[in-house]
């Protein structure tokens, strides 16, 4: 619940700040999300699992976005980002979608 | 979903759920910034260096041609407000114009170099369709100034089906041969008309022949009946 709420503090906060990304950050910030937003969906599906732990869930999304904006700066220092942002958006696409086809299971048990 | 009410209901804290939680705000902060800064249209920062070398190139382009405009209006300018003979230059100025227009609209003969087309229809089988999609041709690869058999033709021109081997173009009855005059740059109009499935493969196909030349000089008489031309007065002594 408490992580639910500090969610939408987040947006709201984005909402009413208008803040400039600094520039080295800005291939890497939409990876990262995409990373740590795999990390929100598979936390919950541990605590429907009933496995949820905190601290996994922080480690997982700390590791999760550093990693991804990791492969994606090797990426740009080897001359392939774009193919490797597409690959690392894959990857993480695919893994959101069994997580919340398996929240999906839970909830409606369907 | 009992879990889900629950959940909610009692919520339980301890440290390591506020770290969460902090996480958790901070991906919603980036999302949000993320979400924003792409509406804004500001993702040039972020394109990758080719990109930016293409659309670099695109606007460098841009300016020239835009220099260029630019240079060749100032200097009109200048000799319209500055030149001692100002009114010399403006008189000058409007012939030009009142030339470029006639053309355009057809009042006055024009010559340059261009093509002549001559499409003979032994079979009869050539319909309004075939000469416009040759005229259209014509356009696209610049010709400026076109003149079909007798007929100037104009923005307004039109062709009609008038029985077989009998085509009216602006309401004047022509028929085979057609000969296209045609001013623009000769060997383009010539490779216009030439490309694989283009007009002479569509002539082919009906049954006609087209006959192309191409010429240094070519003139254009026919002119479309309009109104008089008023005379320009002649530039003051």
């Amino acid at each position: 619940m408490i992580v639910l709420l500090g969610l939408l503090v987040g947006v709201i906060a984005g909402l009413l700040v208008e803040p400039t990304i600094p520039l080295w950050m800005q291939p890497y910030l939409p990876i990262a999300v995409v990373a740590a937003l795999d990390a929100v969906f598979g936390g919950l599906r541990a605590w429907f699992d009933g496995i949820f732990s905190d601290r996994v869930f922080v480690v997982s999304f700390v590791s999760n976005a550093l990693i991804a904006a990791l492969i994606v700066f090797l990426g740009d220092q080897l001359g392939v980002g774009g193919a490797l942002s597409t690959g690392v958006v894959v990857v993480f696409g695919i893994r959101i979608f069994a997580n919340v086809a398996a929240i999906r299971r839970h909830l409606f048990k369907a | 979903m009992n879990k889900v009410v629950r959940a909610v209901l009692h919520p339980r804290v301890s440290r390591s759920k506020i770290l969460a939680a902090i996480l958790c705000a901070g991906l919603g902060f980036a999302l949000v910034v993320q979400v924003r800064v792409h509406a804004r249209g500001e993702n040039l920062e972020s394109a990758r260096p080719s990109d930016l070398v293409l659309i670099l190139d695109n606007v460098t382009e841009e300016s020239h041609r835009l220099t260029d405009e630019l240079r060749e209006l100032e200097a009109t300018r200048q000799r319209l407000t500055f030149g001692s003979d100002r009114s010399r230059a403006a008189l000058e100025e409007t012939t030009k114009l009142a030339r470029t227009l006639g053309i355009l609209a057809g009042t006055v003969p024009a010559q340059g170099p261009g093509i002549e087309l001559s499409i003979t229809d032994p079979g009869s089988r050539l319909t309004a369709n075939a000469l416009l999609n040759a005229l259209q041709e014509l356009r696209d690869a610049g010709a400026e100034v076109v003149q079909i058999n007798d007929v100037r033709v104009v923005a307004s021109t039109h062709f009609l089906d008038d029985g077989p081997g009998r085509i009216r173009i602006d309401d004047r009855p022509t028929s085979s041969p057609y000969v296209f005059i045609a001013i623009g740059d000769p060997a383009t109009l010539a490779s216009a008309l030439q490309i694989p499935g283009g007009v002479f493969s569509n002539l082919r196909d009906a049954g006609a022949s087209g006959d192309l030349e191409q010429r240094q000089m070519v003139r254009i008489d026919a002119v479309v009946p309009g109104p008089a031309v008023p005379r320009l007065p002649a530039a003051p002594q």
